[in-house]
C-alpha cells in the first residue's frame, strides 16, 4: 500500500506549482488551470486522508460514510463552475482590452 | 408745535434721493439737495421762532430701556442747539450753492451731493440729539461722510490716503470718547445731557469720564496730538473743506465739549485738560500755518489753530466766548476756505509762491477773501475780533495768564499768517504763468453772502457782551488785541510787501527753526515711527503666525494623511498576482503561527 507521506508530497508539490503557476503566469487562462492544480491539490488530500483515517497509524476514528470523496466531487464540481465564471470573465476583459496579460488589467488603480 | 425733529430728515430724503437716482436727475440732484437744505434752514428758523416763544426741549418717545431708565429720542430744544442749527443749514445752503459751480464737470456729480445731504442730515442730527447714545450715532455719520468726501476723488492715491488718515485717527479719539461715555453711564447711570447738572459720583471717576469724552472732542476737532489728519483732508474738494473740514463737523468737537459743560465744569482737572490742549493745538498750528506754501493747507493749520483757541476759551471757563468763536468763525473759515476753492478754480495750482496778483483779475473772490482774512485776524469791526476778545478777555479774567499769553500770541501768529496768505496771492506781481479769470456767479454770490456775515456776525456777540457788564476791563482788552492784530498785519507788511532786508535776514538766520515748522513738527514723522510701524510690525508678525502656525496645524494634518495615504497607495497596485502572492503569505505566517513554528 502506497503510503500517506507520498499522497501528502504530491498534493503539496501539485499546491506549490499551482500557487507558483497562479503568482507567476501573465496568461489569465494560465492562472485559471494553476487555480485547478490548487484545488486539485485538496482534492488529492480529501481522498487520501478519508481512505487512511482510522487505520494503523493512530489518525483517529475511520468515517462510516466517505465523505472525502463526495467532499472531492462537490469540489470538482464547484471548479467546474468557477472555471465557468472564470472564462466568461477573461472573455469579457479580453473583449474590453484585447488582451490575456494580467498587468494590462488594473483599471481598479486610479 | 414740535419740528425741530423733521430738520434732519429733509437733507436725508435728498441724500436717498440722490443715492438712487441722483445719475438720472444730472444737475436737478444739486437742487434738491440746496433746495431740502433750504427746507431745514427754514425749519431751524420756525424752531428759534418757537423757542423764543417758550418752546422747549422735548422727546419723541422712549426708545431703549437700559437697566429700567428710559432712553430717549429726545431733542434739544436750547440757544447752543438753535445756533448751531442755523449755521450749519446756513453756511450748508451756500457751500452747496457754491459747489454747484465747483463740482460742475465732475463725473461722480450727483453722488458728491448725496454725500454732502448725508453729512447735512448727520450734523444736524448731531446738535439736535439730548443724549450721548443719539449723539454717538450722528457723531459716527459725520465722520463717515467726512471720509467720504475727503477721499471723493480717490483715483488719486493722497486722497485716498487721507481718507483713511482721517477715519482711523478720528477713530482713536472716538475709542476714547466711547469709553468714557459707558464710564459716565455705569457710575452715574444717565446718557442724558439734561441730567449733567446733577451727576453724583466717585471725582477721579467723573474727571476721567470727562477727559476721555473730550479725547473725540480731540480726534473729531483735529486739537493736538490727533491734529494730523486735519491738513491731509485737504485733497478732498475745496467746498468740503470749507464745510465739513472748517465751519461744521471739526466744530462737532467744540459743540461736545460745550454741551457737557457742566461735567467740565464741574472738575477743575478736566477743564484743565480742555484749556492746555486747545492752548497746545492753538500756538502749534499757527506756528506751522506761518511757513506752509499750500493755500488750502495754510487754512487747515489755521482751523485747528482757530478750534484749540475754542478749546482754550471752553477751557478757561467761557462757554459763551467759545460757542461765540465757533460761530463767528464758522463763517469766515467758509468762506476763506470757499475763496481759495475759487483761486485754485481759477488758477489751478495750490502753492502760494507761484500765485500773486490775483487781485486786479478776482476782484469779488479777492475782496471777500479780504474780509475774511481781516476776520480771522481779528482786526475790528469783523466777526473774528469780537469772538477772539471774548476768549481773552476769559482767559484773564479767570487768572491763567499763561493761557492768555498763549491766546495772544496765537492771535500775533494769526493776523501776521492771514497777511501773509493775502500778499502773497493777491497782491504784488505774479509768479508764474497764471490764466486767472473771475469765478462764474454761482460761486461768487455765496462768497459775498458769507462775507457780508463774516463782517458782521460779531456784532450779535458784542452787544450782548456790554449788556451783562460781566466783562470788566474791555476796552483795554479790545485795544490790547487790536494792537496785536495790527502788529501781525504790518509785519507781514513789512516782510512781502516792502521786503525789508531787517526781516529777511532775520527769518534767514533761523533756517532750523523754520525746517522744524516746515516739517510740522516732525510729528507725522514722530507716529510713523512710534505709533505706525510698530503696529504695522505687530499686523505683520500676527499675519505671519495665522499662516504660519494656524495654517500650518491645518496644513500639516492635511500635509501627513496625504503622504500616508500616497505610501499605503501603492500596495494597491491593482494587479490581481500581488495581491494573491500577500495572501499566500499571510496564510503561510499563520499557519507558521499555528503550528508555533
Amino acid at each position: 500500500m502506497i503510503p500517506l507521506e507520498h499522497f501528502c508530497l504530491l498534493s503539496a508539490f501539485l499546491f506549490c506549482a499551482g500557487i507558483y503557476g497562479a503568482l507567476t503566469r501573465r496568461n489569465a487562462i494560465g492562472i485559471l488551470i494553476s487555480i485547478e492544480l490548487i484545488l486539485n491539490a485538496a482534492n488529492i488530500n480529501l481522498v487520501a486522508f478519508n481512505k487512511y483515517l482510522g487505520t494503523n497509524d493512530g489518525l483517529g476514528q475511520a468515517p462510516t460514510v466517505p465523505s472525502g470523496q463526495v467532499f472531492a466531487l462537490f469540489v470538482v464540481a464547484i471548479a467546474a463552475a468557477a472555471s465557468v465564471v472564470g472564462l466568461v470573465l477573461i472573455i469579457a476583459i479580453y473583449r474590453h482590452a484585447k488582451s490575456l496579460f494580467t498587468e494590462g488589467f488594473h483599471l481598479m488603480k486610479e | 408745535m414740535h419740528i425741530a425733529h423733521y430738520i434732519p430728515l429733509f437733507p436725508f430724503l435728498a441724500f436717498v434721493i440722490n443715492i438712487f437716482v441722483g445719475r438720472r436727475l444730472k444737475i436737478g440732484s444739486a437742487y434738491l439737495a440746496v433746495g431740502t437744505c433750504v427746507l431745514s434752514f427754514l425749519c431751524s428758523l420756525k424752531v428759534w421762532q418757537g423757542f423764543l416763544q417758550g418752546e422747549r426741549s422735548y422727546s419723541l418717545g422712549t426708545w431703549l430701556l437700559i437697566q429700567g431708565k428710559p432712553l430717549d429720542f429726545g431733542i434739544i430744544v436750547d440757544p447752543l442747539t438753535i445756533m448751531m442749527l442755523l449755521i450749519v443749514s446756513f453756511i450748508g445752503t451756500f457751500i452747496l450753492i457754491y459747489s454747484i459751480g465747483y463740482m460742475h464737470d465732475d463725473p461722480r456729480f450727483s453722488r458728491y451731493f448725496a454725500y454732502i445731504s448725508l453729512f447735512m442730515a448727520s450734523m444736524l442730527g448731531l446738535v439736535l440729539a439730548d443724549n450721548f447714545i443719539l449723539l454717538l450715532i450722528f457723531w459716527e455719520g459725520v465722520g463717515l461722510c467726512s471720509y467720504f468726501l475727503i477721499a471723493f476723488w480717490h483715483e488719486r492715491p493722497a486722497a485716498a490716503k487721507a481718507g483713511i488718515k482721517a477715519f482711523v485717527t478720528t477713530r482713536i479719539g472716538d475709542t476714547g470718547f466711547l469709553v468714557g461715555m459707558l464710564l459716565l453711564f455705569f457710575t452715574t447711570g444717565t446718557f442724558h445731557f439734561s441730567d449733567f447738572q446733577f451727576l453724583r459720583g466717585p471725582e477721579p471717576v467723573l474727571t476721567l469720564a470727562a477727559i476721555l469724552i473730550f479725547a473725540g472732542a480731540i480726534g473729531k476737532s483735529a486739537q493736538f496730538p490727533l491734529h494730523v489728519w486735519l491738513p491731509d483732508a485737504m485733497e478732498g474738494p475745496t467746498p468740503i473743506s470749507a464745510l465739513i473740514h472748517a465751519a461744521t463737523m471739526v466744530a462737532a468737537g467744540v459743540y461736545l465739549v460745550a454741551r457737557c459743560f457742566p461735567l467740565f465744569a464741574a472738575h477743575p482737572a478736566a477743564l484743565q485738560t480742555v484749556a492746555v490742549i486747545g492752548g497746545i493745538s492753538a500756538l502749534m498750528a499757527a506756528t506751522i500755518a506761518v511757513v506752509n506754501n499750500d493755500i488750502k493747507r495754510v487754512l487747515a493749520y489755521s482751523t485747528i489753530s482757530q478750534l484749540g483757541l475754542m478749546m482754550l476759551g471752553l477751557g478757561v471757563g467761557g462757554l459763551s466766548a467759545g460757542t461765540f468763536h465757533l460761530m463767528t468763525h464758522a463763517f469766515f473759515k467758509a468762506l476763506l476756505f470757499l475763496c481759495a476753492g475759487s483761486i485754485i478754480h481759477a488758477v489751478g495750482i495750490q502753492d502760494i509762491r507761484q500765485m500773486g496778483g490775483l487781485f486786479s483779475k478776482m476782484k469779488v473772490t479777492s475782496v471777500t477773501f479780504c474780509i475774511g482774512a481781516l476776520a480771522l485776524a481779528g482786526v475790528p469791526p469783523f466777526a473774528g475780533f469780537w469772538s477772539k476778545d471774548e476768549i481773552l478777555l476769559t482767559a484773564w479774567n479767570n487768572h491763567h495768564p499763561v493761557l492768555f499769553a498763549v491766546a495772544l500770541l496765537t492771535s500775533l501768529l494769526t493776523s501776521f499768517y492771514m497777511a501773509r496768505l493775502i500778499f502773497l496771492v493777491l497782491f504784488g506781481k505774479p509768479r508764474s504763468e497764471l490764466h486767472a479769470h473771475e469765478s462764474p456767479a454761482v460761486m461768487t454770490i455765496p462768497l459775498v453772502v458769507l462775507s457780508v456775515f463774516a463782517a458782521l456776525a460779531g456784532f450779535i456777540g458784542s452787544p450782548l457782551k456790554e449788556a451783562t457788564g460781566a466783562y470788566e476791563g474791555s476796552q483795554v482788552m479790545m485795544l490790547a488785541s487790536t494792537m496785536v492784530s495790527l502788529t501781525g498785519l504790518g509785519l507781514a507788511y513789512l516782510i512781502y510787501i516792502r521786503q525789508m532786508a531787517l526781516p529777511q535776514s532775520l527769518l534767514m538766520s533761523c533756517q532750523g527753526l523754520k525746517q522744524l515748522l516746515l516739517n510740522k513738527y516732525y510729528i507725522d514723522e514722530i507716529y510713523e515711527v512710534v505709533l505706525v510701524k510698530p503696529i504695522l510690525r505687530l499686523c505683520q508678525g500676527s499675519f505671519s503666525f495665522d499662516m504660519k502656525i494656524v495654517d500650518g496645524l491645518v496644513n500639516g494634518v492635511a500635509n501627513v494623511t496625504q503622504f500616508c495615504s500616497g505610501v499605503l497607495r501603492r500596495t494597491q497596485t491593482g494587479l490581481v498576482q500581488n495581491y494573491l502572492l500577500v495572501q499566500v503569505f499571510g496564510v503561510v505566517l499563520l499557519i507558521m503561527w499555528l503550528l508555533k513554528i
